[in-house]
């Protein structure tokens, strides 16, 4: 499969980046590790005129701490946050999550930016980012910061206006001692999730003091389950909490009917991942 | 169609060459450098039979534009074998240890052990099957193809082989 004919542009700064992209106009598009454009233009479901490669930008990569926050830049790939030991003390869920993502090769490419800024509902991190309170710092005339709660519309659809390029994405660092997980069902290496939970939540004698909850693939943006972490905020993590909490999950799902499943079979799958998570972030959180 | 000028080092070799920006990389490596030996499989960055060695990553090549792999150090199974022409260990590992049947998938596998066992020269089990799951062996061979990867750990690391009990 051979894509169609584009021109290729190799910026060396966010500037000159967001420069082409104004320039060039709607047929220009941004590519980072290319691991959902490319294929969408194998495909011809995408034929850009332009490319604008990210690759060569310096400081669109990294892992850094910043008060009470972690920075990482756009471009960092999969296997980066795999490899960060920062993250690994801090928030051990972005590498739980990353090794849940497609497979080594293309985790070795795949970017976190591209990950959250794409819109494909399939994609892992940005229900964790949600989960996470994460911001994402945008560039286009001008500068602006996104929350990730506010930044998903539709499948495909964010908030990001043309011309605007994510730079980073920025997370509060979840308190010491946290737990957390990431569950996801899926059917083989690679595929995307039949549903999957985020979970990050604080227990002090034995009661959770605060929990937040994404949900991935089960509907056309990836969700934060609000309602299901106030009901689980203050309880024991007893069995009737946790019912009514999957309950209140499976309610805000809307999942379509494909390949991995019949929509109520996904709505439950989400349910069932999101009781894992809590037992696990409980275990882990040192309930 | 306007060309771009790439040049990169492909099995320790300098290459310059023009290519259109759509080129995908195994295209180029395929049909204008004439390195047959990785695959075009799936076509779709699920199977790795395109797997190469890029600035010391694995990469589907199928997923990648040559044009991205401007200034790249490149290696594919062409340039495994040592310089006094004998065979790599993982090449001797995949013979000795029966790792292929077709052969299709080979190439990829080969690639993608090569980066893995530079990461981590003495992967258990358990982390061959993780650090392979990106390849796909057509003909189910997975159990020899574990095994070709262990025995080529044991040999770059100096010990003898042993097989596990089944």
């Amino acid at each position: 499969m051979i894509p169609g004919a584009f021109a290729y542009h190799r910026p060396s700064s966010i500037e000159e980046a967001v420069g082409l992209l104004s320039k060039l106009g709607e047929d220009a598009r941004v590519i980072a590790g290319g691991h959902s454009l490319i294929p969408m233009m194998k495909l011809r479901l995408a034929s850009p005129t332009n490319l604008i490669d990210l690759g060569n930008i310096a400081n669109l990569k990294g892992i850094r701490e910043d008060g009470g926050d972690i920075v990482i830049g756009a471009t960092t790939t999969q296997h980066e946050l795999i490899r960060s030991d920062l993250l690994a003390r801090k928030i051990p869920i972005l590498r739980e999550t990353s090794l849940l993502i497609a497979d080594p090769q293309v985790r070795y490419v795949g970017t976190l930016g591209g990950n959250v800024a794409n819109g494909d509902p399939g994609n892992d991190m940005p229900a964790v980012m949600m989960c996470l309170g994460a911001t994402y710092e945008v560039k286009g005339k001008s500068e602006r910061c996104m929350a990730a709660r506010e930044f998903y519309q539709g499948a495909y659809f964010t908030a990001l206006e043309p011309g605007e390029i994510v730079t980073a994405i920025r997370i509060p660092v979840p308190s010491a001692g946290h737990g957390y997980s990431y569950e996801k069902l899926k059917r083989k290496v690679g595929d995307y999730a039949t549903a999957a939970a985020a979970v990050v939540l604080a227990i002090s004698g034995g009661k959770v003091t605060t929990c937040s909850i994404g949900l991935t693939n089960v509907a056309e943006t990836p969700l934060w389950a609000e309602e299901a972490a106030k009901i689980v905020t203050g309880s024991t993590l007893d069995a009737a909490t946790v019912k009514k909490a999957v309950a209140s999950a499976e309610a805000i799902t809307s999942p379509a009917s494909d390949g991995r499943g019949p929509a109520q079979y996904r709505t439950k799958m989400a349910g069932v991942m999101l009781a894992r998570a809590l037992a696990r972030a409980r275990e882990r959180g040192g309930a | 169609m306007a060309t771009s000028q790439v040049s990169m080092t492909v099995n320790g070799k300098k290459v310059e060459q023009l290519v259109e920006p759509r080129t995908l990389l195994i295209h180029f490596l395929r049909e204008q450098l004439m390195l047959t030996g990785q695959h075009i499989g799936c076509d779709t960055s699920h199977c790795g039979a395109c797997t190469v060695d890029l600035d010391g990553k694995s990469v589907k090549s199928c997923t990648m534009f040559a044009v991205q792999a401007n200034g790249a150090d490149i290696r594919t199974i062409e340039g495994m074998a040592n310089s006094d022409g004998t065979l790599h260990a993982l090449q001797e590992g995949f013979r000795e240890m029966h790792g292929l049947q077709c052969g299709f998938c080979t190439p990829g596998m080969i690639m993608r052990a090569y980066r893995l066992l530079q990461e981590n020269p003495s992967p258990s089990e358990e982390e061959i099957r993780f650090g392979i799951s990106g390849n796909l062996c057509r003909c189910t061979g997975y159990q020899n193809i574990v095994k070709a990867i262990q025995f080529a750990a044991a040999k770059l690391n100096g010990v003898p082989y042993q097989e596990a009990a089944e």
